[in-house]
């Protein structure tokens, strides 16, 4: 299980909304008891797909001509670097990492499949023309061959006014 | 050389749940054939069929992609902290491969 506050998803759908159409990208941080994920702190990272020559060394594109930051991200392994040993440093964990579907469900993509881990917790968020919709936390399965959905745990904890702005984004089907 | 190797969460469930593990080696292939005898499970999350690498695999030696130094044959010094940093990539569906939801057109 995944659990969060809302200003972190909040946080996440706003990223999203931001960089449409592009694809965004972001780190989950926190602590973790068994099967119990709980996201601190939520923190945006760059898509180095904006940097196609860098980010073709890093992890290569079969197709350049139709994969782009429109529909595929990737973090700067540096970056990531940086953060966990920030996240060491406070003791906190990398739980997993968000990304956004501009035009697309949140349910991921065969692409997500060949390049995820296991453990790690793959928030997704759809994106509709530009507005944030449904947010769903994915985790590889043991074998790899798909996803498992992941209970998400939204705790509100704004006050009451924010928590109606923030109840009109819906977050299921 | 005694260094460093520094897990990542995804993989600590095949190095005894371990955040880092001290091993021996004068290069970094050295140092990390050190870590997968000790942890075989480890052997097919960091290496491809061929031995070598696999690409979604960064590593690191100190704040260096050891892609940049000499790959494998890096010399480690005493202390030294190796990072095992994977690749974080994915997306959504390439366009016609989309189920519901609305397609973005890439024809223009
Ligand atoms: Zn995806």
């Amino acid at each position: 299980m995944l659990k969060l506050n809302v200003e972190h998803l909040d946080a996440i759908q706003r990223h999203a909304a931001a960089d449409y159409p592009a694809e965004c990208c972001g780190v989950l941080l926190g602590n973790h008891a068994g099967e119990v994920k709980r996201v601190t702190e939520v923190s945006p990272l760059a898509n180095l797909r904006h940097d196609a020559a860098r980010a073709q060394e890093i992890v290569p594109l079969e197709n350049p001509e139709r994969e782009s930051e429109l529909n595929r991200f990737l973090i700067d392994p540096r970056e990531q670097l940086r953060v966990e040993k920030d996240a060491r440093a406070r003791g906190l964990t990398v739980l997993g990492y968000y990304h956004s579907h501009p035009d697309h469900p949140a349910r991921p993509s065969e692409y997500d499949r060949e390049h995820a881990w296991p453990w790690y917790s793959y928030v997704i968020v759809a994106v509709e023309k530009g507005r944030p919709r449904d947010s769903r936390s994915w985790v590889l399965s043991e074998d790899r061959s798909g996803f498992q959905l992941e209970q998400l745990e939204v705790a509100d904890v704004l006050s009451h006014a924010q928590v109606g702005r923030a109840g009109q984004r819906s977050q299921g089907q | 050389m005694a260094v460093k190797v520094m897990i990542p969460t995804p993989l600590r469930q095949y190095a005894g749940k371990q955040e880092s593990i001290q091993v021996e080696g004068h290069t970094v292939g050295e140092a990390l054939s050190g870590l997968i005898a000790r942890y075989s499970d480890l052997r097919r999350h960091l290496y491809n069929d061929e031995g070598k690498i696999r690409s979604f695999v960064n590593v690191y030696l100190n704040d260096e992609d050891i892609r940049y130094l000499s790959k494998e044959q890096t010399p480690v010094k005493e202390n030294d902290v190796l990072s095992i940093v994977p690749s974080i990539a994915g997306g959504a569906p390439s366009s016609g491969a989309a189920s519901g939801s609305i397609l973005r057109c890439i024809c223009s």
